[in-house]
């Protein structure tokens, strides 16, 4: 069947003896793509350049753009260069066909010959053209309305190389191989403390996104005082996080299991079923703190220190408490907002929150996954968030390690 | 004949200010007084070695302008102004343009749309204008330089971020002959390099982070980073004289010997300054294969 989908590109210069022209046609094959090349002018002497003028074709559209992206560092441009063009969405909720999918990567547009810097960075996004016409940024698929201008195609776009990020990972360069639990964690708390200092230094925030095992294996407390001491300044979380942290509160256990004893408690089972009934029945966590209810643990610290959180539902929660959002389109568009100034960004035992904020988050924002399954971190990686460096650990030691790190450079 | 001529540019304001390649680390800063104790020694390693050093006035501010080496490309007396990736580096340019035009040569700059770092990208070996591509310069701003210069131009990609540019991993000793670190690029790029350069050296990976590769060559003498002594014997063996200058605080801004220099009258390998050379000026054969 002869492929649908084609793009025209454009090589030129030395593209001969570089190698150039091989290397671009055989990454169109290894994707899976095919070529034909439409016009071919070879240079006679050595120094004069050759061009060729080829067609390449995909059975998909993905595919397609696939090979464009990757050819075309190698100066494989497509043929005609202009200004982004953007087309009026026609659906509500909707981006009119042929979008332009965005990465998590520096973008910037054409509009009116300038090159524009796409605000908002987000993958999976699409690019909105402001009515003026000369600015531009990502907006999720829901968000959009009919009639605001959406870019599609490819032409008049440009996604910057992450190299000036790259330093970021290489802070933990020496792991910047796949996660694995075989590595040296002190060298690897070591970096992530040095990271959140240097990033509250820089007067940029330090984002936790955390999962109820935080609270299950006794680390509670070591991120009550991370909070307390200004090295997490947002939190993203979930109903649970803070169902355990305050049933500890209440109740001095998490799951019924007591965090003193180990060992389940009578009538533990119940224990976070009464802490949400309680917290519901005075309002919320803020009334719970008002009311002298609710006097210690993480949501505690990030109430009264005006730490921003979200608390983001899911489908097998309890309650919820009052400020979990359960309109998860509403939750996410909660955490852009808090994400402007995030320089460093913290995952701590959490698959579901984790995925989701670094599809927020763009690349050139560090991450530090930790979480007992490796694939936790990996399925991070796989799904774009190259900027993450991971570490298999259970919660409590990592936070405990951390906690004790960051103490001894505040003496030092 | 004339000396050979580089220009310099002394570390008054060198520091470690951003971070813009693997090896910057603003935590780690540069040692001033030591940067310039190392410069200095580098400065006077050259003066004696016979060549004529042209000093630029470094710039507050501008703590990278050390780095002559990516000003841009000289080509006989034509300068093609650099087009840097990096805003905090493109503040450069004019300074670099201004002492370029005040010395004779012809100031041309290339379209605004493309990145290209000079003589930190573009090396000529031989009648071949070798050049790195990814990281900071374009493939099409190189085969936009071979048009303009009439030239063949080989980009090949460099595929370590750590050997950011050209000269970080690939250095020309003489016409058909250089220095390489073969990690830093991929198939297509080793087999373009042993195609056009008949006598390659490879540097070893310990010396190669030593910044081995980034030295200055002054006829038969070569001037590197020090602790490469395996590349000091190699060098030896293939007739030069290597000659160590330890330049360790520049290491810590991703440069050494080379990036410290910009050769003003071709390097030694460049095919059209042996053309030069010859008083009849009839150019040398091109193939070298």
């Amino acid at each position: 069947m002869a492929a649908r989908h084609i793009e025209h590109v454009e090589l030129s210069g030395h593209i001969i003896d570089s190698l150039l022209l091989p290397k671009v046609l055989d990454a169109i094959m290894t994707r899976g793509a095919a070529y034909e090349i439409e016009e071919f002018r070879i240079g006679k002497r050595q120094d004069d350049p050759s061009y060729a003028r080829i067609a390449v074709r995909a059975d998909s559209a993905d595919v397609l753009e696939q090979v464009l992206a990757e050819i075309h560092p190698h100066g494989a441009v497509p043929v005609h260069t202009a200004d982004c063009k953007a087309v009026a969405a026609d659906v509500a909720g909707a981006f009119p066909d042929g979008f332009y999918c965005t990465t998590n990567f520096r973008t910037q547009v054409r509009l009116r010959g300038e090159w524009v810097e796409v605000e908002d960075q987000e993958m999976d996004c699409g690019i909105a053209i402001d009515p003026e016409g000369g600015a531009a940024r990502c907006v999720p698929m829901a968000g959009t309305k009919a009639g605001d201008r959406i870019v599609v195609g490819r032409a008049g776009i440009r996604v910057f190389p992450v190299e000036g990020t790259e330093k970021k990972h290489d802070l933990f360069e020496f792991m910047t191989s796949a996660v694995s639990s075989e590595k040296p964690k002190a060298v690897s708390v070591r970096e992530i403390a040095q990271a959140m200092r240097r990033t509250r230094a820089a007067g940029e925030k330090v984002l936790a996104v955390l999962g109820p095992a935080v609270v299950h294996t006794g680390g509670g407390e070591l991120v009550a005082q991370l909070v307390r001491d200004g090295f997490l300044n947002v939190l993203f979380a979930g109903n649970a996080l803070a169902t355990h942290d305050i049933e500890q509160a209440f109740y001095g256990t998490s799951l019924g299991v007591s965090l003193e004893k180990g060992l389940p408690t009578a009538e533990g089972h119940e224990h976070h079923l009464r802490t949400i009934n309680t917290v519901r029945r005075v309002g919320g966590i803020r009334k719970a703190i008002e009311t002298g209810r609710l006097t210690s643990g993480i949501m505690y610290e990030c109430v009264t220190r005006n730490v921003p959180f979200v608390l983001a539902g899911s489908i097998r929660d309890d309650g919820p408490l009052p400020e979990v959002v359960t309109d998860a389109l509403a939750a996410q568009d909660m955490m852009r907002r808090l994400i402007p100034g995030v320089g460093f960004c913290l995952m701590v035992a959490t698959t579901l929150h984790s995925i989701a904020v670094g599809n927020l988050l763009p690349a050139w924002v560090k991450v530090a996954c930790v979480d007992i399954s490796p694939a936790t971190v990996t399925k991070l990686m796989d799904r774009g968030s190259t900027q993450t460096v991971g570490i298999v650990s259970d919660a409590e030691p990592f936070l405990r390690a951390l906690v004790g790190e960051l103490e001894k450079a505040g003496r030092a | 004949m004339s000396p050979p001529r580089i220009l310099m540019c002394p570390p008054d304001h060198y520091g470690i200010e951003y971070e813009i390649n693997p090896w910057m680390n603003r935590s780690l800063g540069a040692v001033r007084e030591l940067a310039f104790l190392q410069w200095r020694a580098l400065h006077d390693e050259l003066v004696s070695l016979g060549v004529a050093v042209e000093t630029l006035a470094p710039q507050p501010g501008l703590p990278d302008l050390v780095f002559t080496a990516n000003a841009g490309l000289v080509f006989k007396n034509r300068f093609l102004s650099s087009r840097f990736r990096y805003e905090v580096r493109a503040r450069e340019s004019p300074f670099f343009d201004a002492w370029f035009a005040a010395n004779g040569f012809a100031v041309e700059h290339m379209p605004d749309t493309m990145f290209h770092e000079g003589a930190g990208d573009a090396l000529f070996c031989g009648e071949s204008l070798f050049a790195g591509y990814r990281t900071r310069s374009d493939a099409p701003a190189h085969q936009w330089v071979g048009r303009a210069l009439g030239v063949r131009v080989l980009p090949v990609e460099l595929v370590n971020t750590r050997f950011y540019h050209l000269d970080t991993c690939f250095c020309p000793l003489a016409p058909g002959e250089a220095i390489y670190f073969p990690e830093a690029f991929d198939a297509y790029g080793r087999k373009v390099l042993s195609n056009h350069v008949p006598k390659l050296i490879p540097v070893t990976e310990d010396e190669a982070n030593r910044f081995g590769c980034n030295a200055v060559v002054v006829g038969k003498a070569v001037v590197h980073n020090s602790r490469c002594p395996r590349l000091a014997a190699d060098l030896t063996a293939a007739g030069y004289r290597s000659i160590e200058v330890e330049l360790d605080e520049f290491l810590k801004a991703g440069g050494s010997a080379k990036c410290l220099t910009l050769r003003l009258d071709g390097e030694e390998a460049a095919g059209w300054k042996q053309g030069e050379r010859q008083e009849d000026g009839r150019h040398e054969p091109a193939e070298y294969r």
